[in-house]
């Protein structure tokens, strides 16, 4: 995979990783059912690089993300951060491990303790994990404020008082406080406003460029996602479907599920009819429990054939830097599958 | 279909509604001015906390009073003035004439009712059917907004429907009444882009076929270039530019309008190895105490600034009639 840059090893790596949950049933003595949140996903990234991974809605994006973290158990797989194998670790070099691995999440209200001041909650990680002495902590919050975009005077100030972009960027600066080799942004912009959402954009990026920051990049917004990522990984129903680089993942999309979820984007391009040639599905993703035999994207997908529904499609490379898991992958889709009104 | 009055089906005049804070009273609605021809589509932008909600509840006559009230202009309907119509008037007009849409469809419904009951219950109450005809009506209604099995789905409650399920319940509850009119609140903003696509078209279809009128509240320009054919851009309850999607879009008068394009990182046909920044508006949306003042309330924020748009409030001015813009120094030149 392209993700080993000429600098050496991947930052992450994650093979065949597999998260299920109990799901209680409906009726008293049911047992218990198994939820297939993530079903045997694999990838890397490569130091400095950004990944995207998209998909619906419970498609499994966040606890690829929570497993790879050790935040949640995996019940099978390997997990490598820089080298060292996460999931086997125990005692202090866990504790030393998740200095390594820091998150960006979506709610900048809830995801900040509301009742420390600013500069607390970006040195907690610090005090947590024991970095550096107490006087270069304070000299480290110091910092980081600037480099976030943040004043000085507002280190005492308690989150309530911050906007929501400015709480974003709090949240930016306590995630990076630990120097973290992989900051995982858990759709970092959705909840704000879109010209927030700009300066929130460029100040990931630029802090990318001048820390040589590694990102998993979580989203919905396929527009962010362009901007913002090197790789692309879509993710339907517990597994990666497709996977490529960024330019060929926008430009030649292979699996029918891919090219019905950019195809759907409305267009701000008023000379585009996006609307013309649209690939439109039906229906609901197939729910996670017990999921279908097969290929997941099955039930919806217009060109389907009977092969799909008994045999799970493998995720294979069909140039270097472009997986898709699809039987017939890149093949044409019916113009009845395609919108003709 | 021929209208018994001319002119435009929906239109407000001057419309000021005015809240009551600790700091004294202001306009979250100042002078808003807006026509809606019969089946057209218009579109709603802005930043949240710029008004748009409050343009849509004012319209239903749903205005939280406190600490709202109309403090001035006019909403006419067919001819007839909403800001003086009785409760009981405004009641009947929102089960018959204009229904609304909201972003989160799991707290417009309720949960202890099945979807079948609760649109049969709009129908009886506003439309005069026996028990059973509703219900035969309500399935219907869940067959035309593309619910499968709708017969069967009729007897579910809101929780054992997806998201994408509740909001096109929504919507068919919405059209029960054959409304003129149709506000939707950021009706997708919770949904996938493909289950986003499937509601718009059945919006699309839908109008088409019933003449419906269509006001549809967003941020998103990319839904605005493909579902409407006029948008109003509104900033601190203040409409700053409106014209057809088209020209705004490519050529765009206000400097804030020009920022909410720009500033959204638009998924493009052409793909480069490195992006360009993303434009940025700096700064925030003024809290409403500022709302109502005199001078351009954009100024804080715009590259275009000068003395005058912190002293005098820009008015719309149009070029040829139908793009207008409230700016002291509108943009020239595509966007
Ligand atoms: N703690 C849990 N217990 C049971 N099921 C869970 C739990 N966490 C997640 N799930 C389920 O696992 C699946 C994947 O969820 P996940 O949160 O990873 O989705 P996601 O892709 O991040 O979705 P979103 O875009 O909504 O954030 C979903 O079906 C979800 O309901
Ligand atoms: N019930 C309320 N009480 C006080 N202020 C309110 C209330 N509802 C809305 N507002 C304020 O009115 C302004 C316009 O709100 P709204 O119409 O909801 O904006 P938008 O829909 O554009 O996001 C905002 O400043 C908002 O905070
Ligand atoms: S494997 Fe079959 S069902 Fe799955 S996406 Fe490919 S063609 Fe469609
Ligand atoms: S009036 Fe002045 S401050 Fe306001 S948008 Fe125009 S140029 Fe900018
Ligand atoms: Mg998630
Ligand atoms: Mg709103």
């Amino acid at each position: 995979m392209s993700a080993v840059s000429a600098s050496g090893r991947p930052v992450l790596k994650v093979r065949d990783l597999e998260v299920r949950f109990s799901v209680k049933r409906e009726g008293l003595f049911a047992k218990p059912s198994q939820l297939y949140a993530v079903d045997g996903v694999s990838f890397e990234i490569a130091p400095g690089r950004t990944l995207g991974l998209v998909g619906e809605s419970g498609s499994g994006k966040s606890t690829t993300a929570l497993a790879a973290a050790r935040l949640i158990p995996a019940r099978r797989g390997h997990v490598e951060i820089d080298g060292v194998d996460v999931l086997s670790l125990e005692g202090e070099a866990l504790r030393q491990q998740r200095r390594n691995v820091q998150f960006i999440f979506q709610d900048p209200y809830s995801s900040l303790n509301p009742r420390l001041r600013a500069r607390d909650v970006v040195r907690e990680p610090l005090d947590r994990l024991g970095i550096d002495s107490p006087a270069e902590r304070a000299s480290r919050v110091a910092e980081l404020f600037r480099d976030v975009g943040l004043r000085p005077e507002q280190e005492r100030l308690f989150p309530h008082q911050f906007s929501g972009g400015q709480r974003q960027r709090l949240g930016v600066a306590r995630a990076i406080a630990s120097r973290p080799k992989l900051v995982i942004c858990d759709e970092p912009v959705s909840a704000l406003d879109v010209a927030v959402q700009a300066q929130i954009l460029n100040l990931l990026r630029r802090l990318q460029r001048e820390h040589g920051l590694t990102y998993l990049f979580i989203s919905h917004d396929l527009g962010v996602v362009q901007h913002m990522c090197n790789e692309v990984a879509v993710m339907y129903t517990g597994r990666i479907v497709e996977q490529a680089s960024r330019v060929r993942l926008f430009t030649r999309p292979l699996h029918p599920y891919t090219r019905a979820l950019l195809s759907s984007v409305p267009s701000a391009d008023p000379t585009l009819d996006s609307r013309a040639g649209r690939i439109l599905i039906t229906g609901d993703p197939p729910s996670p429990i017990d999921p279908p035999q097969g290929c997941r994207f099955a039930s919806r997908c217009p060109i389907a054939i009977e092969r799909c529904r008994s045999e799970t499609p493998p995720l294979v490379a069909h140039e270097p830097d472009h997986r898709v898991a699809c039987h017939r992958a890149g093949e044409p889709i019916g113009a009845d599958a395609t919108r003709t009104h | 279909m021929s209208e018994p009055h001319s002119g435009p089906l929906l239109s407000l005049r001057d419309l000021t509604v005015e809240f009551a804070t600790r700091d004294g009273t202001v306009p979250v609605l100042d002078r808003l001015s807006i026509d809606l021809d019969a089946g057209a589509t218009l579109g709603l932008v802005g930043e949240s906390g710029c008004g748009k909600s409050m343009t849509a509840l004012a319209i239903m006559g749903l205005v939280p009073s406190p600490p709202g009230r109309f403090a001035g202009g006019s909403i006419l309907f067919a001819d007839e003035d909403l800001t003086r119509a009785s409760d009981a008037h405004l009641r009947d007009i929102r089960g018959n004439s204009i229904s609304m849409i909201f972003q989160e469809p799991m707290t417009s419904l309720n949960p202890v009712y099945t979807i079948g009951e609760q649109i049969a219950e709009v129908l009886r109450r506003h439309q005069d059917l026996g028990r059973r005809a509703a219900w035969e009506r309500a399935v219907e209604l869940l067959d035309s907004v593309s619910i499968p099995l709708p017969g069967r789905r009729a007897h579910d409650y809101p929780h054992q429907l997806s998201g994408g399920m509740r909001q096109r319940v929504m919507i068919a509850i919405a059209l029960a009444c054959r409304p003129r009119i149709l506000i939707a609140d950021e009706p997708t903003t919770a949904l996938d882009v493909t289950v986003q696509a499937q509601i718009f078209d059945l919006l699309q279809a839908l109008r088409e076929e019933t003449g419906t009128a269509i006001i549809l509240i967003t941020h998103d320009m990319g839904v605005v270039a493909e579902m409407t054919e006029r948008v109003v851009v509104m900033y601190a309850g203040r409409m700053v530019e409106e014209g057809p999607v088209r020209d705004i879009l490519s050529e765009p008068h206000h400097p804030y309008t020009r920022g909410l394009i720009a500033s959204v990182p638009h998924l493009h046909a052409e793909v480069s190895d490195e992006p360009e920044d993303l434009l940025e508006i700096p700064g925030i949306v003024p809290s409403l105490a500022e709302f109502g003042q005199e001078r351009c309330l954009f100024a804080p924020r715009c590259p275009r600034v000068s003395d005058r748009c912190r002293s005098e409030q820009p008015l719309l001015r149009g070029s040829g009639g139908w793009h207008k813009a409230a700016c002291w120094h509108p943009e020239a030149g595509p966007a």
